[in-house]
Order: C-alpha cells, then structure tokens, then sequence
C-alpha cells in the first residue's frame, strides 16, 4: 500500500504539468484579456500593461516562464487584484472554504449517510419515500435558490441569523447548511441504492438469519459494502465542497476560494486561474488517491496495483 | 471525523467569542458606517485603481490637490487656492500647512510631483493615465518617450504646485479629483514596494486610514486624527463590504446589516418604492445607455434610413417607465443632461409624440432598402437587465417594422471581443463620464483609430471636437461641442437608449448623504444619528 | 441487445449463483414485465408522458407565442389571461414553462444518456483492465476534473460556433466523469469475485466480460447516480446560456427559467414557482422510474 501510494503521489506530477499545460494554453487561447474593458485602452497604456504582466513575449516562452516560476512556488501576482498574488488570495480564502465546507461535508455525510440508510431499511414505507422526497427536493432546488431564499426568510423575516458575513459562529450556519443540503442529499440517495443492494445480497441475509442485531449488522458489514459508490463519489465532491461555492460565498459574503474559479476566468485573470487550477487538480489527485485506498480498506477484495 | 469537527467548532466559537466581544465594546463607542461597495476592489493603490469601488475607498483615503465636496462638486483640498493663468496652461496651487499623512509627515508639493510622476511613468502600467493626458508632456512620458522628469508638474517651493499643461483643458480641476491624482507617500511605497497598500504599510493623507483589508470579506477604514479637518469628520470607521449579488445587498440592508447600498435591483424597484420609499435614493446619474451600429458593414454601412428607423421604432417611454422602471430617463442625445452651461442635441424627434415616430420609422425603413423581413442581430453581455431590456426592443422593432432579432448574449471579455473585432451588427454598451463635462462623452467618438464601439469615422465631428478643445471662452466652446454632438446624432451611428439614474438605499439615520449626478459620496461628511 | 441466455445479471455473492432454468423471455421482457408491475413506476411514466404531450402542445391551448411582450402585464401574478402569470417582460409564462420544458427534458434525456454511455464503458474498462491501464485511465479522468470548464465551453463556442448540439456535447464532456468512477469502483470490487474469474477461465473475451458481467453488476449505482444526473445537467445548462453557449432568447429552458425566477422570489414568485414545480415533478419521476428499472433488472428480487 505505501508503495502504492509513493508511485500515485510521483504520478501526481506529470498528471498536473499535463493539467498545467492544457489550462494554461486554454486560457490564453479564448478571447478577451484581462485588461479588456468598456473603453479600450490606447495603445501606450496597453504597451505598459503588457510589459508590467510580462504578456509580450511569444507564448511558449511566457509558459516556460510560468513553469519555472512555479517550479519555486511563485505563482505570480494576481492581474485582477492586483495587490495580492496568488498564493496570498488562494491561502487567505482556504482557510475560510475549507472551514465552511470541511463541516458542511462531514454534516453531509453523517446525514446523508444516516437518512440513506433509514430509507434502505425501510424500503418502500412511508419512511422511506420522506426521506427520499425530501432528498430529491435537496437536490432539485439549486443552492442559487435555497441560499437566498434562506437569507430571506431566516434573515430579513425572522432575525433568526445574520444574512452575511464571516467570523462569528451564527454568520456561519446558513452558509454551511446551504452548501451542504445538496450533498445531503446526493450521499443519502446513493446511500439508499447501494445498501437496499447490499441488504438483498446472500452474506446479510444469512447475518440476519443467524439473528444479529439489525445496527450490528448494519455497521459492521452492511455499511461497509454499501459505502463503495458513495467514496466513489465522495472523492471529486470533497474537493468540489471544500473550495467552496461561488453562490454560497457572494449570497453570504464568505471571503472564500469558491468564486475565484468563477470570477477569475470571467475577469482573465490568468495568473489566478492557473493558481486555482492547480490547488484544484492537486485536490482531485489527492482525494482520489484517497478514495483507492479506501476501496482496499473497505472491500478486501480490491487489490490495489 | 468528529475529532476535525470538534476542533473547527472550537476554533469558531473562540472566533465568535471574541468578534461579538468587539463587537460588544463597538457599539458602545464608535460611530460605524457598513457600505455595500460592488466588487472586490481591485486595489487600493490610487494610481492602478480604475473601478468605482476602488474610487469610493480611495476618496475617503486620499486627498488631491482639489476635493471632493458633499454634492460632488470641487472644494479645496490639500491646496488652499489655486489661480490659473490667462491661457489656460497653467495652474498654481498654494498648499495648506497643517496637510499631514497619517504617520504624522507633512504632506507637501514634491509629494505631489513624485506622485503625478509615478501615476504616469510606464513601469505604474496605470489603465487611467489618459486622465491626466492634459499635463504636458504626460502622454510622452507614459508611453516612455520622455523621462519622467519631463513631465509639467514642478515645485518651486514646499507649499507650491505648478502644473503646466500641453492645451487648454477648462474640465482641468475635475481630472484632479481622480485617484489618479491622489499624492502617494513616497517613503512607504520605496519600502514596501507591491505591498504598500496592506493595512499595516499603508500611509495615506485623507480623512481615514486603512485599518483592515480582508480579501473578498471587508476593508475598514478608520478617521484619521492627523487629518486637517479630522475635528468635523464625524464618523469613526467605515466598512466597505464587496457584495456583487445585489439580492443578496437587498436582503442584508432589510436585515439591518448595511447602512448604506452600492445599487438595488432593478426588478425589486416597484417594491422598493412601496416598502422602503423614504432610504431609496433615486436621481440622474452621469451615464448612456446605447446601442451602437456596426458601421463598418452591412446592413448598418451608409445606410443612415436603417439606423434611423431602428432607432426611431423604440417606444423610450415605456422603456424607461414600463421596463426599466429604476428611474432612468429617455434618452435621445449622447450627452446626458445635467452639466451645466451645455445644452443636448436631441434633435427634432424628441419632441415629436411616439406614434409620430413611428410613422417616421416606417418611412426611414421604406427608404432603406432594407427587405422587408429583414433579421439584424443584437449582441449584449451576459446580464437580466440588458437581456429585458434587448427583449422589449426586439419586440417593438418587430411591432412597427416587421423586421425579427436574433438575441446573442455573450460573456463580458468575449462580448468586448466581438465588439472589438466589430463582429456584430448591433451591441448593446454604455458609457459613464468621468468628469462632469461634455468632453468625456464626445471624445469616445472622435477616436481616430476606430476605438469607438460603432467603428464611426467623422471628420467634420473630429475638427469640432478639436476646435472646441481648443477654445478658451466656455460659452463659445459649449456651443462647438454642441455642434459636434449634432453632427454625432444626425448620423446616427448609434443608438441613445436612455440615461442613467443612481439607485441606492440609505438608512434613514444617516446624514450628509447627499445624492449628486457623479453619484460619490465621501464619508468625512457622513454622521449617524441614534 | 436482447439475450435469450440466462440473466447477465449474476448475484452479488458469488456461491449463490444457482442453475437458472432458462425461460424463453429475454431478459429485457422480464424486466419490463416486472416493471410494469410496480406501481409507483407506471404512474410515474404515466405522468412523464402527460408532461412531455404538455410540453409539445400545451401551447396550442393559450393564443400567446413565447416571444409575445404585453407591457401592461409586466411581472403580472396569475389570472384568467396568463395562467402562471407573466415574467419580467410581460411574456406569458404558461408557454414559457412550456417551451423551456421542451429544452430541458431533452438536455437532460440526451446529456445523461451521454454521460451514461461513457461513464459506464469507461470506468468498466478502466476498472477491469485494471494495472497501468487502469492507472492511465483514471490519471485521463483527473485531468478533465481539473481543467476550468468555463475555458472549454468559451472555446468550444469560439471554434465551433454556437450551435444548440454544443450544449450536449459541453455537458457530456463533463458529467460522465463522477459515473466513470463509480462504475470503476464497483468494478474493481467484483472483478475477483469467483464468476469473473469463471468466465475469463472459460475464454470469455474482455470485452464480453465487461459487457455481460461487469456493466450489470453496476447497474445498481448506476441507476441511482443517472437519476442524479438529470437535474445536475438540466441546471447545468442555463450556467451554459449565461456563457452564450445554452439556449437564447426568446428561447428558455426550466433552467433558466429558475435562475430568473430566484432573483424574483419575493416579488413574483411564480416566475420561480412554475419551472421549478415542473422539474420537481419530473424528476420525482425519473426518481421512481430508475427504482423500478433497477428492481426490475435485479434477478435476487423475482
């Protein structure tokens, strides 16, 4: 296993110069530049941008400039913010994201995991189809409806909860709730369907034969075997969930990473989408090597190679 | 698991714990004002800034030569007075002495030249440089032709700025209100390089001082005691909080956690009229929006009936009452209204009743050549007002001409893409003035290398344009600009749709608010009642 | 692909597998005959099919075309005229609803097949082959997770234009990717269980295999996971018409319908109300369907 995951981690570096080379020559190639806006900007000023940016030499040289500069870490400065560079705005806004959304994750998995496994045992009760109703309803209202409209009842009408901001413990509840009822709802569906698999299969019917304990029999071997398509899924999600929401993050303000991967290709920002492509691609990496090991963890049958 | 959630709990509540406890101790003593202020800012740093955002902090930061007052108009600031010369070229300012930056440094007149020197060397790669193009020899300089000590900002002693200028510029004293103007202090930005603007670098000679900045979260700015006139300024700090989701400003200003909004939706204006009529701040704002011809091919290419008739079809009013409904007024010239001594050229047809125009448009039509079920398509970026707006066009150039539109939205840097590459027939666009002066509207048109949107070329609008920039008496060079302006509109190369209004909400208990068509307000004059 | 051997569906513990007397029905007529027995899915499909006829008809009912503007009826609530009331542009909503629906029911049918097809094959090979292959297969899969969407879609409307097709092709690009894994997952867990192992002893070729045995064992997770897929790929689209690439106006789908509809919650909430009622319901069915497929298609449930 540990070889494994050496050969996985030094696999990990020409994944991500592949990523870094596609993304990069991607983005340049689409049109509008970053300082493009409503008055064009005459030709001496754009000269000196263009200069300042290092944006005039031929492409394949800016890119072999780029990867020698993150070669050392130095993601340049961001071309919208221009104050900050990157790696400033992507550690700053982390630590904010991956707060929110490591929370809202483990929140989703408890949940979804707990409701998915009710509604399994259940199968076909009154139960079952609320918790499954209540499911689909999570994940057909987009978060673009449910946050704003949780801002406008919990906030404006009941003065429950601050509508925005960040830094005390109840201006981070709707934002998290928000982020996670999506994933709630995707981890008890999946839940559900592989458990209700697993239930029907010969080992936990013979278990429930022998008489075990319906939760015995659920966590020790029901839970398991059921997990598989969740991890699956849970790998990508959990990359996608700890960097945040672009909608979740302008609704409630949260100073996070989530609309840097929205806002900054809008704005070209070239040297931030490259940033964020990166963190993002490491993450994947990360969390699907993760998500291997946990297959060989879970089900000894998978052999890891 | 529970162990990571436990620890992030903890780690949150301590965080709560002590924001409330500063929170507790701030009501009691200060006097905050929490702004919505749009996007993110760019930078705080007043030579790169170009966005309004950036602009509402930098005010209330820096203070240029001249100010600006509670209405928006021109007050003295660090310069007591000024004269200017018979010619126009040059401006003497005499500085006040008791001008300090926040450190405690006076501010004097080689701060002032170092920063108009740094504002347009190249190596700043300032988009705004153009502001200050007027100064002579500062276009040379920017694009490197000339040392950065060529350019005509001298100090002949510490407390005297002499600017000299290439041409007459009467809008002259307005350029200087931009940040672009704004002194630096040259020791800070010598020490700390790209990061002089961070909270504890940052040393700036305004009403406040930069005591906060978190990414994407707030900048705080707090009153500074060295400022001159810090005895009247009466608030102790101001939040600028990025909030581009204006529902979601909406939702935080009902809620009772802003003071004071960057914009209001505008679909959620009819409500606001009813429920919030006595914070909604509502007035003419320095802006057109337009819809501009491609005249560089068909079927807009010298075929002036078409664009007429197009322009003609469009039922303004309904448009302003009906669909935008935020305030805006009907626009048929390129100037909005509201500067002073100019008068806009509307031509005939404003005068005319709708059903007046129509009949026109159907006979411009007629004239066009244009068959009868002609297809134009519109470009606009990705927005719900512009697409409301596209879409009730549409449908009166369908109603009175029977001509169809293909709507195609695009993303903003793709949009300004096809703009550029003139890859479209019509495409929506707006331009808001910098300076309340005719000319930052009629100079969009008089680019030379087809930088306006329409691709339109005049030389007769050029040479008026010229002439008028060259004329000292301003009676005589309102009416050449006004000229110009008819020259623009007679052919028409673009679309006035309407002029913009400034839409904000102020809570009822602040005061010195006061709404002005550049639609700036700096804080200094701002107090909150209980 | 109709089969008259015994089930491709083998048991998911391997020493149950018990000689099946052969039944002269395909196994696709068994589970349809099974499914037609479960009644939540009959009803299902049976509603499903009252929405699609609404969505390609129900327009004849009312005298308004979607692109029909009333000024006087900006933003109206409901009434005898306008049954669902008027958007933002005095434009019917009933036919919008209508004729966004055409747009979704499509983007979320033909996506998801899409994705479906590409996911499973993929992962199934990927899983099976397993080793360098495996390894390569999944690095590929990685890499598409990273790259910025938003680029992908920008230049596949700059190269190829914008073209009503595109949308299937941007989102299929995309969502076949979580199935992919999935279906990998599944497979590396089954690939070692005795009939595999079985029928690669007994010459049954890989792709065989991976089409006989592996793909319907999966199908459990994938049935789950397409019925995910379809409201991911609907919302999806109206994130493509905010880039230019989705749909245009006057044209709409539920997609962007909704999005229109959130930002007037408060002051028209039947803008928001309508569309998102219609996708509720069609995917409560899609719900119930993809449940009864999967029992249906499940031998251990006869």
């Amino acid at each position: 296993m540990l070889a494994f995951t050496i050969r996985r981690l030094l696999g990990a570096i020409p994944t991500l110069l592949i990523i870094i080379a596609i993304a990069f020559f991607m983005m340049r190639v689409a049109p509008g530049g970053p300082f493009d806006g409503e008055r064009k900007l005459p030709p001496e000023i754009e000269r000196n941008l263009e200069q300042r940016y290092h944006l005039n030499d031929p492409l394949p040289v800016q890119f072999a400039h780029y990867l020698g500069d993150i070669l050392q870490g130095d993601f340049g400065p961001s071309f919208k913010y221009k104050d900050y560079s990157v790696t400033e705005l992507i550690l700053k806004g982390f630590s904010v994201s991956a707060v929110v959304g490591g929370i809202a994750l483990v929140i989703a998995m408890v949940i979804g995991g707990t409701l998915g496994s009710i509604a399994a045992l259940k199968q076909n009760t009154g139960t079952d189809f609320t918790v499954m109703a209540v499911a689909m309803t999570g994940i057909t209202v987009p978060n673009f409806v449910v946050a704003p409209l949780a801002a406008l009842v919990l906030g404006v009408f009941l003065h429950w909860l601050p509508v925005r901001g960040w830094g005390d413990f109840d201006q981070a509840i709707l934002p998290i709730a928000a982020l996670a009822l999506p994933y709630i709802a995707y981890i008890a569906r999946l839940t559900r369907g592989s458990m209700i698999e697993v239930l029907r299969s010969n080992f936990i019917r013979t278990a429930r034969a022998k008489g075990l304990p319906d939760r015995v029999m659920i966590v020790r071997h029901a839970m398991r075997a059921a997990l598989l398509p969740v991890i699956s899924y849970l790998g990508p999600a959990a990359a996608g969930i700890i960097t945040g929401s672009v909608v979740i993050e302008q609704i409630f303000g949260i100073p996070g990473i989530g609309r840097y991967f929205v806002q900054g290709a809008l704005n070209r920002d070239y040297t931030l989408v490259m940033g964020v492509v990166v963190f993002y691609g490491a993450l994947i990496i990360l969390f699907n090597l993760i998500v291997d090991l946990l297959y060989g963890l879970l089900d000894p049958r998978v052999r890891l190679d | 698991m529970s162990k990571l959630r436990t620890l992030l709990t903890g780690t949150m509540v301590a965080a709560s714990v002590l924001a409330s406890a500063a929170a507790f101790s701030a009501a009691h003593a200060e006097s905050v004002l929490r702004r919505g202020n749009g996007d993110e800012p760019a930078t705080l740093d007043p030579h790169i800034a170009q966005g309004i955002p950036e602009f509402n902090i930098q005010i209330d930061l820096f203070e240029g030569l001249v100010a600006w007052a509670a209405d928006g108009g021109t007050m003295p600031g660090v310069a007591e007075s000024w004269t200017i010369s018979d010619d126009g070229l040059t401006y003497t300012f005499k500085l006040r002495h008791d001008a300090k930056w926040s450190n405690g440094d006076p501010v004097t007149a080689g701060d002032f030249v170092y920063s108009f020197q740094r504002a347009m060397d190249p190596k700043t790669a300032s988009e705004y440089a153009f502001i200050l193009f007027p100064i002579k020899n500062a276009e040379d300089v920017n694009g490197g032709k000339l040392p950065v000590g060529d350019l005509g900002v001298t100090a002949p002693d510490p407390y005297t700025v002499v600017i000299t200028l290439g041409k007459s510029t009467p809008y002259f004293l307005e350029s200087l209100k931009h940040s672009m103007a704004f002194p630096v202090h040259k020791a800070t930005v010598d020490a700390y390089g790209d990061q002089w603007t961070r909270p504890e670098h940052m040393v700036s000679n305004g009403p406040f001082k930069l005591a906060e900045w978190v990414p994407q979260g707030h900048v705080t700015v707090v009153k500074s005691n060295t400022f001159h006139d810090a005895a009247d300024v009466k608030l102790d700090k101001v939040e600028f909080l990025p909030i581009p989701d204006q529902n979601a400003e909406l939702s935080s200003f009902r809620a009772g956690e802003l003071d004071v909004t960057y914009e209001v939706p505008n679909n959620q204006i009819g409500w606001i009229r009813e429920n919030l009529k006595d914070e909604f701040r509502n007035g003419a704002y320095l802006g057109t929006y337009y819809y501009a011809f491609n005249v560089t091919a068909a079927p807009f290419k010298d075929n002036l009936a078409l664009r007429k008739a197009l322009s003609y079809a469009i039922d303004r009013d309904v448009l302003s009452e009906k669909v935008i409904a935020d305030g805006s007024l009907p626009a048929y010239s390129w100037v909005p209204p509201g500067l002073k001594g100019y008068e806009q050229q509307t031509g005939d047809w404003a005068k005319e009743t709708q059903a007046q125009r129509v009949e026109e448009a159907k006979k411009f039509f007629a004239e066009s050549g244009a068959p009868k079920d002609l297809s134009v398509e519109l470009l606009y970026n990705t927005s719900d007002n512009h697409k409301k707006i596209a879409i009730a066009i549409a449908a009166m150039w369908k109603q009175v001409l029977g001509i169809s539109t293909t709507l195609r939205n695009e993303e903003w840097k793709v949009y300004l893409d096809s703009r550029d590459e003139k890859n479209f027939q019509i495409a929506r666009a707006a331009w808001i003035g910098d300076y309340p002066d005719p000319n930052t509207f009629l100079e969009l048109y008089a680019t030379t290398g087809k930088l306006n949107p329409s691709g339109w070329v005049n030389q007769n609008y050029i040479d008026l344009f010229n002439k008028a920039a060259n004329t000292q008496d301003l009676a005589a060079r309102a009416k050449i600009m006004q000229d110009a302006e008819d020259v623009l509109m007679a052919d028409m190369p673009m679309i006035p749709v309407y002029h913009y209004a400034f839409k904000h909400l102020v809570a009822k208990n602040v005061q010195g608010w006061v709404n002005n068509i550049m639609n700036y307000h700096p804080d200094r004059f701002v107090t909150i009642s209980n | 692909m109709t089969q008259t051997s015994s089930p491709t569906r083998t048991p998911a513990d391997a020493s149950a597998v018990k000689p099946r007397k052969i039944q002269g029905r395909s196994l696709w007529q068994n589970a349809l005959r099974r499914l037609m027995r479960n009644k939540a899915a009959v009803a299902s499909i049976g509603v499903l099919l009252v929405i699609v006829i609404v969505c390609c008809f129900g327009q004849l009912l009312r005298p308004y075309a979607i692109d029909d503007v009333a000024w006087d009826a900006i933003g109206a609530p409901p009434d005898a005229n306008h049954w669902f009331g008027s958007d933002q542009n005095g434009r019917d909503l009933f036919v919008r609803v209508l004729f966004g629906g055409r747009i979704s029911l499509a983007v979320g049918l033909i996506a998801t097949i899409v994705s479906l097809v590409i996911g499973v094959l993929y992962g199934a090979t990927a899983g099976f082959l397993g080793g360098k292959i495996d390894s390569a297969m999944m690095r590929f899969v990685d890499i598409l997770y990273s790259l910025p969407f938003m680029f992908f879609v920008i230049l596949l409307m700059v190269i190829l234009g914008r073209n009503i097709l595109l949308i299937f092709v941007a989102i299929g690009a995309v969502e076949w990717l979580d199935m992919a894994r999935i279906v990998r997952g599944q497979t590396l867990s089954i690939k070692r269980r005795e009939f595999i192992e079985a029928a690669h002893a007994s010459g049954v070729s890989t792709w065989n295999i991976i089409r006989r045995h592996i793909v319907p064992n999966t199908l459990g997770p994938v049935v789950v996971y397409t019925t995910l897929t379809v409201p991911k790929v609907i919302l999806l689209e109206s994130f493509l018409s905010f880039l230019g690439l989705g749909v245009q106006e006057p044209m709409t789908s539920w997609g962007v319908l909704i999005s229109d509809g959130a930002a007037n919650m408060e002051i028209a909430p039947w803008m928001l109300v309508w569309p998102a009622l219609f996708l509720a319901v069609t995917l409560f069915c899609l719900n119930f369907i993809g449940d009864g497929i999967r029992d249906a298609l499940d031998p251990k449930d006869r």
